[in-house]
């Protein structure tokens, strides 16, 4: 009797953890989101949506997650493949490509704006090889396809390392028998790769993208650093509401419409990647 | 188990000495000194200042005690109600005193202003610090403001029979515009990334110039008109100023070679380049020279313990020589009529002329910051950046964006019931957009 009860005693300090400083906060934040003034009701929501950078925040939200997510996974299935190639030295690649992982969202953000900025690394490279004539900008708000590349490149180059992490990990449990058993029925690289490694891989796709897209959704620091006023996002409103216009109301009901896109993503990626028993390796 | 025990009980028991021998101490200490209770000069190194420097030839003995803006306004309150008074004198912007003298915390300063007329402290200041009662309820006590800065490469592109003293919004567009023309780039910048002060400039330059009001002539025909104006100047400016929080580094880096901004943003290149560098006051508008003084004062507690303590401590802080290391150590200007030294940091120097040049503007049209919106203070500054917003960068029309705007700043004003401030006139109940 008493055994069987350790696990749950085990389990009870993080549930505690769990329900205080997660669940709660979470309680009190869809309720702040509910309450405008005195009234219950959307009146939050409706202030949220009438502001004028709410669809602008919603567009480049979508966009950026869109196109950097799956831009990720393919340079990670790539980057794993190719270690699984190497011979000698997998190790010190694999340390290598997982440096941006140690580095904060906000000092990313910053290591891109010093190259990307008027009198930044970029530029002064650019002048050398006399391909421009003098400082050009690339982050204001007249240069939009230009933000949007910089801040894709600079959020690919911080983050797709999670990724990588997450299919190495998926790719060193890969059987090696079902490769041998596709060259011994003459299988073309590519029909390897297609038929046999991103099958069996997909519980570990499922993982790296639930992870990368709740996470993308999320972004915050880089985008601000990077796109300052002229690039808003979800989670930027949110703490513009929350600090400069101070209104938690409205700051919550960002926080709440954030949570709710996280979640269905998440349960679609669940659904649509879910991989039956019998077909795990 | 029981040494340990006895080690833990005895470590408690000296823990509790120690915090009541501390507590006993400051007690002590605010029985004799006199408690001057601030909400400026707040971060460590500028209280370290006003303790060691600034206070430094005061004779009596002073506790220089901080508080935010919040917690300030609660414990005087609090102070005031329960009839036990530890503060005695108070500094607080202009904005921070008014609720006090509202809730009638403060007391009339009539016959120390008498006796502090010769510091020459200028008649419009001290008839801010009535707050409209007719009585002194502060003295001013240091200010800041903001103002403009050019690179010197600049100035051989000012229109023909314009003076940087006299500049009106026209001509900036206009010298923008040459500088333009000339070099290919636009080099005018504001502060309007996300921590810049830009909305400052609409609610205490740009609107009360073209409208002589804030909140009255907010969508005032002469609104539209200052709008489309500045919507014109911004074809000069640099688009990095979406990017710009603080328009020293701009200034430094050469990216802009005009730029507007709080003189603590400024400082910096002013101080690094003095020789670079000229600063001058805000553009004028139809109604005048707007602009935004930061004022702070020096008030009395009603119940104060020890009210001769801090009136001599007023007249102290209100000495021109204190006045002058005021600046020098914290950069916050002389209210006073001060001869500020020769050898005196010619950054600072620069600022000094560009802030009392502001003042003595025959134009000039004070206009204060916000007074009694509370919490609502971020609405009040978004409602002047969403206008920006639409009109100078997307573009619209100003007549419809005002329109609409207007519906947001009266919904701010039913909740807050604020009357109308400087240069608006004054109003029975909550300000009203007309």
């Amino acid at each position: 009797m008493q055994s069987r009860l350790v696990p749950y005693f085990l389990l009870l300090p993080s549930l505690l953890f769990l329900t205080a400083l997660f669940f709660v906060p979470l309680v009190q934040t869809v309720s702040l989101a509910f309450h405008g003034g005195d009234n219950f009701g959307l009146s939050n929501f409706t202030r949220m949506a009438d502001d004028l950078n709410f669809q602008d925040a919603v567009v480049n939200t979508f966009s950026v997650v869109l196109v950097v997510v799956p831009l990720q996974l393919a340079i990670a299935l790539g980057m794993a493949t190719m270690l699984r190639h190497l011979k000698r030295g997998r190790d010190i690649v694999l340390w290598i490509w997982s440096i941006p992982l140690g580095i904060s969202d906000l000092a990313a953000g910053l290591v891109w704006l010093a190259v990307l900025t008027d009198q930044g690394y970029l530029n002064t490279l650019l002048f050398r090889l006399g391909l421009i004539a003098g400082p050009e900008s690339w982050l204001t708000y007249e240069t939009p396809t230009a933000l949007f590349i910089a801040i894709i490149v600079a959020e690919a180059w911080r983050a797709t390392a999670i990724v990588l992490v997450i299919i190495v990990a998926g790719v060193q449990l890969l059987p090696r028998e079902y490769g041998e058993a596709a060259d011994v029925f003459g299988a073309t690289p590519w029909q390897r790769f297609t038929r046999i490694t991103l099958p069996l891989l997909k519980p570990s796709i499922q993982t790296a993208l639930i992870l990368r897209t709740v996470l993308a959704f999320e972004m915050f620091a880089l985008v601000i650093s990077l796109g300052g006023r002229n690039f808003p996002v979800l989670v930027s409103e949110a703490y513009q509401w929350q600090y400069v216009n101070q209104d938690t109301g409205v700051a919550a009901a960002y926080a709440v419409v954030v949570m709710l896109i996280s979640l269905a993503a998440t349960l679609i990626y669940l659904r649509v990647l879910r991989t039956p028993r019998e077909q795990l390796p | 188990m029981t040494q340990t025990k006895f080690a833990r009980r005895s470590l408690l028991l000296s823990a509790t000495a120690l915090l009541a021998g501390a507590d006993a101490a400051c007690a002590q200490g605010s029985m004799d000194n006199t408690v001057f209770l601030s909400t400026q000069l707040r971060p460590l190194e500028e209280a370290q200042n006003v303790r060691e420097v600034i206070l430094k030839g005061y004779a009596g003995k002073v506790d220089y005690v901080v508080d935010e803006p919040a917690p300030f306004a609660v414990r005087v309150e609090a102070e005031m109600k329960s009839g036990r008074n530890t503060s005695s004198l108070l500094g607080a912007l202009h904005g921070e005193l008014q609720p006090l003298e509202a809730i009638g915390a403060l007391a009339p300063l009539d016959d120390l202003a008498t006796q502090l007329k010769d510091r020459g402290i200028p008649a419009p200041l001290m008839k801010l610090g009535q707050l409209g009662t007719g009585h002194q309820v502060y003295i001013p006590w240091m200010q800041a403001t903001y103002f403009m800065v050019a690179n010197k490469q600049a100035l051989p592109f000012l229109p023909g029979g314009a003076k940087l003293e006299t500049l009106t919004y026209d001509q900036l567009a206009q010298w923008a515009a040459n500088v333009q023309a000339t070099t290919g780039k636009r080099m005018l910048g504001f502060p309007a990334g996300p921590k810049g002060l830009l909305y400052r400039f609409f609610e205490g330059f740009l609107c009360p110039a073209y409208t002589g009001g804030i909140v009255t002539t907010f969508r005032d025909p002469a609104a539209e008109t200052g709008w489309a104006n500045f919507a014109e100047i911004w074809k000069h400016v640099n688009p990095n100023s979406t990017n710009y929080n603080f328009m020293q580094e701009p200034l430094l880096s050469g990216d802009v070679w005009m730029a507007f901004d709080h003189v603590t943003r400024l400082l910096d290149a002013l101080r690094q380049k003095p020789d670079d560098f000229v600063s001058f006051p805000a553009p004028a508008g139809p109604k005048g020279r707007a602009y935004m003084p930061v004022l702070a004062g020096l008030a009395i507690a009603k119940g104060a313990p020890d009210p001769q303590g801090a009136a001599a401590l007023i007249d102290y802080l209100s000495r021109p020589e204190v006045q002058i290391t005021t600046a020098q150590s914290v950069g916050f200007f002389p209210v006073v009529k001060a001869e500020l030294p020769p050898n005196l940091d010619p950054g600072l120097k620069l600022a000094v002329a560009a802030i009392s040049a502001t003042q003595n503007a025959p134009d000039a049209l004070p206009s204060l910051l916000p007074i009694g919106l509370g919490a609502k203070g971020g609405e009040f500054d978004k409602v002047f950046m969403d206008t920006f917003q639409l009109i100078v960068l997307r573009g619209q029309k100003p007549h419809a964006v005002l329109e609409k705007q207007a519906e947001a700043m009266r919904r701010i004003f039913a909740e807050t019931g604020a009357p109308c401030w400087s240069p608006d006139p004054p109003s029975t109940g909550a300000c009203q957009v007309k």
